[in-house]
């Protein structure tokens, strides 16, 4: 299953219990997974046409009036483009909106370097009181959604739309505001989210076998950061790599280097993307060009390593 | 002039006098729409600031704030004292509308453009709850310049948000002089008809004509209706008016409110 089509069902599941929850898109309903909504709820799931800004404010406007609407587009214009009215309109006013962003990253693919959000995470994340989340699989998907709904304030998920492997099980319990341990160790400690942790798997796997023993920490909520894993993993293993879909200013290297340099100081080696804008291409050619590979891992790790 | 209207003005000006300048212009423009809506329209209760299915005000131009302010006291929201406290340290009465700080404002306002949508999203709630609210927003004639409100504007018409009623506070300026020489708005009433909006055009300093422009935009279905108020910045003291678009914020010292008061008695 896709990911967007995980995030439709349980949506529609919420829908039907919930009242006060409204998807709003801006015209792309079809490539996130939420047209069918509108058959079942048809007042509460809408289309605003193309116009995010809108978008924005007119959540804010439902969630003062007691709705907790969702709004939904591509990440870029799910965040840099309505940067302001997710500011003001909902956080500064302290209105209840979740902001969906799909295919983050490099995951845009041959939509390009327009469509490729490398900095959703960090404009973000510089405004108060944001809580930006991005799954991993459908398992935490399905199981955040409604610890999202029960959460009163703004959250940004930042959804992979397409299919997905699996990393979590049936038997797997999420909470949004604590980390995932996936793989214990005690050389290195790999911080990853998004598609850079299946990535990150591989690559302790093969490290194991050249004696670098990798624990492997899924950090799906960016903000707040869970910074008692952080420091507890950093303590045990003395340096550390970050692995993200994202530019490495900002996002997920900046938060653990934050927590770390108040706390534990030790190497950090980011894996990421240096600081250039994105360019169509296969995720794999993608990959490769911003040294976001299985490879660019194991290397990041041995650096790390070497520098304890 | 009309003596509620007089109050809110002179209330208003002793709220930017505490501080020593504010936004004069644009509060004073407006001053007979707060006294229609507060003492004549809106289904409020000063008690009760956030009782269900009452009517709303989104004052999109936010910085119209000691104007609201001034009548929110008025009609008993909170004490007159609060006015004295507009823009100190710790406030309930910031310069721009904040709808956590102040009882009685219903939305957040300041970025301009924002708080008309957000009205959008609030009526638009008000029929999915079919709770029967009128929900009204004042705009800056300057703020229609911002790309969001046309935005929302299309989106209310396309969506018949029918118990929606906006105002344009058209007194012709802004901060950085005339709006026919900043970014002129050409027809402005031929462009909220356009976008589909039930749209009248009035004399913003009569009550009554308000009034009953009130009743023809209720009375309206199918379309969310716009009321283009034909207004004075300034509207009421001379000096103020005389400084044309530099009183969109001017300096209020003891000599200019004891001067104001004088005329506003």
């Amino acid at each position: 299953m896709m990911m967007r089509d995980a995030f439709g069902s349980t949506i529609a599941e919420l829908m039907r219990k919930d009242e006060r929850i409204c998807v709003l898109d801006a015209d792309l309903a079809n490539c996130n997974g939420t047209t069918n909504l509108r058959k079942e709820f048809s007042e509460r799931a809408f289309d605003v046409g193309i116009a995010e800004q809108n978008m924005a404010s007119v959540a804010a406007g439902l969630s003062s009036y007691g709705f907790i609407p969702f709004i939904s587009s591509f990440t870029p214009f799910a965040t840099r483009r309505i940067c302001d009215q997710i500011a003001i309109s909902i956080a500064y006013a302290k209105q209840n909106v979740k902001i969906v962003g799909s295919d983050p990253g490099i995951s845009a693919q041959l939509n390009g370097g327009t469509h490729m959000s490398m900095e959703d995470i960090g404009v973000l994340r510089s405004i108060p009181t944001m809580v930006i989340f991005e799954p991993v699989d459908n398992e935490q998907m399905i199981q955040a959604l409604p610890q999202i709904v029960d959460y009163n304030g703004p959250v940004y998920i930042r959804m992979f739309r397409k299919d997905c492997p699996d990393i979590f099980g049936k038997d797997y319990k999420f909470d949004l505001f604590k980390a995932d341990k996936i793989k214990e160790g005690k050389d290195v400690t790999i911080f990853a989210s998004g598609i850079m942790v299946k990535t990150s798997l591989d690559a302790a796997e093969k490290l194991k076998e050249e004696g670098i023993d990798a624990e492997v920490i899924n950090v799906h909520t960016i903000k707040p950061i869970d910074g008692e894993a952080v420091i507890e993993s950093l303590k045990k293993t003395k340096c550390a790599v970050v692995a993200e879909n994202h530019n490495i200013l900002g996002g997920l290297f900046s938060a653990v280097s934050e927590v770390a340099v108040q706390n534990c100081p030790a190497p950090i080696i980011p894996v990421g993307v240096k600081d250039v804008f994105g360019e169509v291409g296969k995720l794999d050619a993608l990959a490769e060009k911003f040294e976001m590979t299985e490879k660019d891992v194991i290397n990041a790790v041995k650096k790390a390593v070497a520098a304890k | 002039m009309d003596e509620i209207c007089k109050e809110i003005r002179r209330l208003t000006v002793e709220c930017i006098g505490s501080i020593g300048s504010g936004h004069i212009g644009g509060s004073m423009s407006i001053a007979e729409l707060m006294k229609v809506l507060y003492f004549e329209k809106m289904n409020i209760d000063p008690e009760n600031p956030k009782m269900e299915g009452r009517d709303r005000l989104i004052v999109s131009k936010g910085h119209a704030g000691p104007v609201v302010y001034a009548t929110l006291a008025l009609k008993g929201f909170f004490p007159k004292d609060w006015l004295y406290t507009l823009n100190k340290f710790g406030t309930n009465l910031p310069s721009h509308c904040d709808m956590n700080k102040t009882p009685g404002i219903d939305m957040t306002a300041g970025s301009l453009g924002q708080g008309f949508s957000c009205a959008v999203g609030i009526a638009i709630g008000s029929k999915i709850k079919k709770d029967g609210a009128t929900i009204y927003t004042i705009i800056g004639d300057g703020e229609s310049q911002e790309g969001q409100i046309w935005e929302a504007a299309m989106l209310a018409a396309s969506k018949k948000v029918d118990n929606l009623i906006g105002f344009t506070d058209y007194n012709g300026m802004q901060l950085d002089g005339n709006v026919e020489d900043i970014n002129s708005l050409g027809n402005l009433k031929s462009k909220w008809k356009a976008f589909g909006w039930y749209t009248q055009e009035i004399d913003g300093h009569d009550c009554e004509a308000i009034s009953k422009a009130i009743d023809r935009a209720k009375a309206k279905k199918g379309q969310p209706s716009m009321i283009i108020l034909k207004t004075v910045k300034g509207k009421g003291i001379s000096f103020v008016e005389a400084a044309g678009f530099k009183c969109h914020s001017m300096t209020m010292n003891k000599e200019n409110v004891e001067a104001a008061l004088a005329e506003l008695q």
